[in-house]
C-alpha cells in the first residue's frame, strides 16, 4: 500500500479501524480532540459505533461494557482525561476485558498545560489504578509507529485479555508524516468464549467481573494475573538502541524527545564523542535488560524527558547501579533542545574533546 | 399433583446473601420472571451494580457484567451497541444510581439508550452499613444522619423517576412498591412492560421499585414494609410517569 500523508491523531482513528476496532467511545480533549473527530466520520463508513460519551468517566466504562461483550474497542483522551478513565482500566484489567486506550499527553499536574508532555509515565507504567495491575505501553515516536503499535496493541489487548495502552506526546498526536498501513504477521487469537453474548439458553451465563469476596479466591485470581504480568515482560519488551558499546554516554528516551536526543548525538559526534542510545518502545514493560550491553567506555546515563525526570526510575533499575544516572528535561510544553541535551552529553563526558 | 409454584429459570440456584426482610429477593424474581415469561432469556445481559445487589452477577441465569458504583449505564451502552439485538438490563440501588451515578442515567435516559434500569430505592446504603443516601426522608436517621436528615444541612431527598420523566429519550418511567402482593403484582407488570419497552426498540426505561431495609432502618421485616408505606410512598407517590404506547 502507498504511503499517506497523516497527522498523528488521525493515524490513532485509521490504524484502529484497520486493525477492526468497531467501537470508539470518547470525550473531547485537547490535544488528542481529533481522534474522536475522526471516528465520528469514519466509524459509520465501516459499519461502526462512535459515541461521545457525557464524560471520561463513561467513555471508558462504556469500553468496559464492549469489550467485555467481545468486541474490539478502544478510547483516547489526554492527561487529565486519563487521570478520569483509571477507575474504568482497572476494572478492565481486573476482569480482563481487553481494550486499547490512547494517551496523547500534555503538561501536568491537574490541568497543567495543553502542550505536549510525558509526565504520564509513572501512571502509565505502574497500573495507573488502584490494585495490583499493569498495562503493556506502547510509547511510538512517528506517525508510522502509531500505525504500527495501534494495530498491534488490538492484537495483544484480546491475546491477554487485557487493556493496552498508547502513550505519546501532544506533538506527535499534531504533526503529519507520511505513514504505510502494512500487512501484519496474524497473531493465533484465543476466541472470546467469556464475553457476554446471551446465552442463548445453550451454556452457562459468563460473568465479566473483578470482585473476589473471598481472600482465598482473590489471592488466586491475582496470583494468576501476576504470571500473565511476567509473561508480558519476558515476550513483549521492544526497544531500539545502538552504539552501547562504545560509548561514552548512553541516552535513554522515548517518543518526541528521543527523536532530538538522536539530533542531539549527531552533534556530539562531530565533537568527538561517541554516544549511544536506549530508545524504549514498550515502557512497560521496560527494556531493563539491553542495559547489559552498555560498553566498558561509559561514564554515565542520559536520560531526557518531559517531565521531571520519571523515567530516571527505570534507568536506575536497569543499570543497577554500575553508573551514574543524569537527568535532562522540560515540562509541559517546554521540548528539550539538542543543545541543551549536546550540554548535558558533554559534561557527563568530561568536556569537548 | 399439578406444580403450583416453582422458582424462576431466570434464576440460578445460588442462595441469596439478603438479609431476612430484604426485599431485593423479590424483585430480583420479577426481572426473573419477566425475562423468561418474554422469552429473552437466553437473549439478556445483565449489568450488576456495586451496593447490596452486587453479588447480582451470581443470581440471574444469563450473562452478566459487574460494573463500578453508578456506571451500570454507561456499561450497558458499550454492551447495547455492540449487541443491539440483545435485551440489556442495569440492576442499581439508590447509593449507585442516585447518588455517584447520576451523570450515567441521566445521559443514558437522554439518549434513549435502548436498555431496562431496575433502580432500586430503599432510602438508604444498605452495604456499606446504613449512611444516608440522596433518597433518604428528611428526619430519617442513619449513620451519617445520626439526628436525622436535616433539609437546611444536605437538602430533599431526590425524586429519580420524576427527574428522568421530563428526558425525552426515556420512554417508560414508572414507580412501584414492593410492600404489599397487590404493589409486587404492580411492580412485575412495571418491570415486564419496562422489557417490553426496550424489544419494541422505544428508547430507555426505568422503573423505580420501593424497597425496604429492615437491618440498617433498625426495624423488624414487618414493621419495616409498613414504614415503606407510611412514609416512604407520600413522599415518592406511585405510578407511571411515561409510557411508551402513548405517544403517536
Amino acid at each position: 500500500m502507498a504511503k499517506v500523508l497523516m497527522k498523528g491523531n488521525e493515524a490513532v482513528g485509521a490504524a484502529a479501524i484497520k486493525a477492526g476496532c468497531r467501537y470508539f467511545f470518547g470525550y473531547p480533549i485537547t490535544p488528542s480532540s481529533e481522534i474522536p473527530e475522526y471516528m465520528a466520520k469514519a466509524m459509520p463508513e465501516v459499519g461502526g459505533v462512535f459515541l461521545q460519551a457525557e464524560s471520561e468517566i463513561a467513555a471508558i466504562n462504556m469500553v468496559y461494557g464492549a469489550g467485555g461483550a467481545g468486541a474490539r474497542v478502544m478510547t483516547a483522551s489526554s492527561s487529565p482525561g486519563i487521570s478520569l478513565k483509571q477507575e474504568g482500566i482497572t476494572y478492565c484489567a481486573g476482569a480482563e476485558v481487553p481494550c486499547v486506550i490512547v494517551n496523547m499527553m500534555r503538561g501536568g499536574p491537574g490541568l497543567g498545560s495543553i502542550q505536549p508532555g510525558q509526565a504520564d509515565y509513572y501512571q502509565s507504567t505502574r497500573g495507573g489504578g488502584n490494585g495490583d495491575y499493569r498495562t503493556l505501553c506502547y510509547a511510538p515516536a512517528s506517525i508510522q509507529e502509531i500505525v504500527d503499535y495501534v494495530m498491534l496493541a488490538f492484537d495483544k489487548a484480546d491475546y491477554y485479555r487485557n487493556p493496552v495502552l498508547v502513550i505519546a506526546d501532544g506533538m506527535i498526536g499534531q504533526m503529519m508524516e507520511a505513514v504505510e498501513f502494512k500487512d501484519r504477521e496474524k497473531i493465533e487469537l484465543p476466541p472470546k468464549d467469556w464475553a457476554t453474548t446471551g446465552t442463548g439458553g445453550k451454556r452457562k451465563p459468563n460473568k465479566v467481573n473483578s470482585l473476589y469476596l473471598q481472600a482465598e479466591q482473590l489471592e488466586i485470581h491475582n496470583k494468576r494475573l501476576q504470571q500473565k504480568y511476567k509473561e508480558m515482560e519476558e515476550n513483549e519488551v521492544l526497544y531500539e538502541a545502538y552504539g552501547l558499546e562504545d560509548a561514552e554516554v548512553v541516552c535513554v528516551a522515548y517518543g518526541t524527545t528521543s527523536r532530538i536526543v538522536k539530533s542531539a548525538m549527531k552533534l556530539a559526534e562531530e565533537k568527538g564523542i561517541k554516544t549511544g542510545i536506549i530508545r524504549p518502545i514498550t515502557v512497560w514493560p521496560f527494556p531493563y535488560d539491553v542495559f547489559k550491553e552498555i560498553g566498558p567506555k561509559a561514564k554515565g546515563i542520559l536520560a531526557v524527558e518531559m517531565s521531571g525526570g520519571q523515567i530516571v526510575d527505570d534507568v536506575k533499575i536497569g543499570i543497577e547501579g554500575r553508573l551514574p544516572v543524569y537527568f535532562n528535561g522540560t515540562t509541559g510544553g517546554m521540548v528539550p533542545t539538542p543543545g541543551s541535551i549536546l550540554a548535558s552529553i558533554e559534561k557527563i563526558a568530561g568536556g569537548t574533546k | 399433583m399439578a406444580i403450583v409454584y416453582e422458582k424462576s429459570k431466570g434464576l440460578t440456584d445460588t442462595p441469596f446473601h439478603y438479609c431476612p426482610g430484604c426485599t431485593h429477593g423479590i424483585i430480583h424474581k420479577l426481572v426473573a420472571e419477566s425475562l423468561v415469561e418474554l422469552g429473552v432469556l437466553g437473549e439478556a445481559i445483565g449489568v450488576a451494580p456495586v451496593g447490596c445487589s452486587v453479588l447480582a452477577y451470581e443470581y440471574f441465569n444469563c450473562d452478566m457484567q459487574e460494573a463500578a458504583h453508578g456506571r451500570a449505564p454507561a456499561v450497558a451502552t458499550g454492551i447495547k451497541r455492540v449487541h443491539p439485538d440483545k435485551v440489556v438490563f442495569a440492576y442499581q440501588g439508590d447509593g449507585d444510581l442516585a447518588s455517584i451515578g447520576t451523570a450515567e442515567v441521566v445521559h443514558a435516559a437522554h439518549r434513549g439508550e435502548k436498555i431496562t434500569t431496575i433502580f432500586v430505592n430503599n432510602a438508604i446504603y444498605g452495604m456499606t452499613g446504613g449512611q444516608m443516601a440522596p433518597t433518604t426522608l428528611v428526619g430519617q436517621r442513619s449513620t451519617t444522619s445520626p439526628f436525622g436528615r436535616d433539609e437546611a444541612h444536605c437538602g430533599k431527598p431526590i425524586r429519580i423517576a420524576e427527574m428522568l420523566a421530563t428526558i425525552d429519550g426515556a420512554k417508560f418511567v414508572e414507580r412501584v412498591a414492593v410492600n404489599s402482593p397487590a404493589n409486587v403484582r404492580k411492580a412485575k407488570k412495571a418491570i415486564k412492560r419496562a422489557f417490553e419497552c426496550q424489544l419494541a426498540g422505544k428508547g430507555f426505561a426505568i422503573v423505580e421499585v420501593l424497597s425496604t431495609c429492615p437491618t440498617n432502618w433498625g426495624f423488624t421485616p414487618v414493621k419495616a414494609l409498613e414504614w415503606l408505606k407510611d412514609n416512604m410512598i407520600p413522599y415518592y407517590p406511585l405510578g407511571n410517569f411515561r409510557d411508551f404506547e402513548e405517544e403517536k
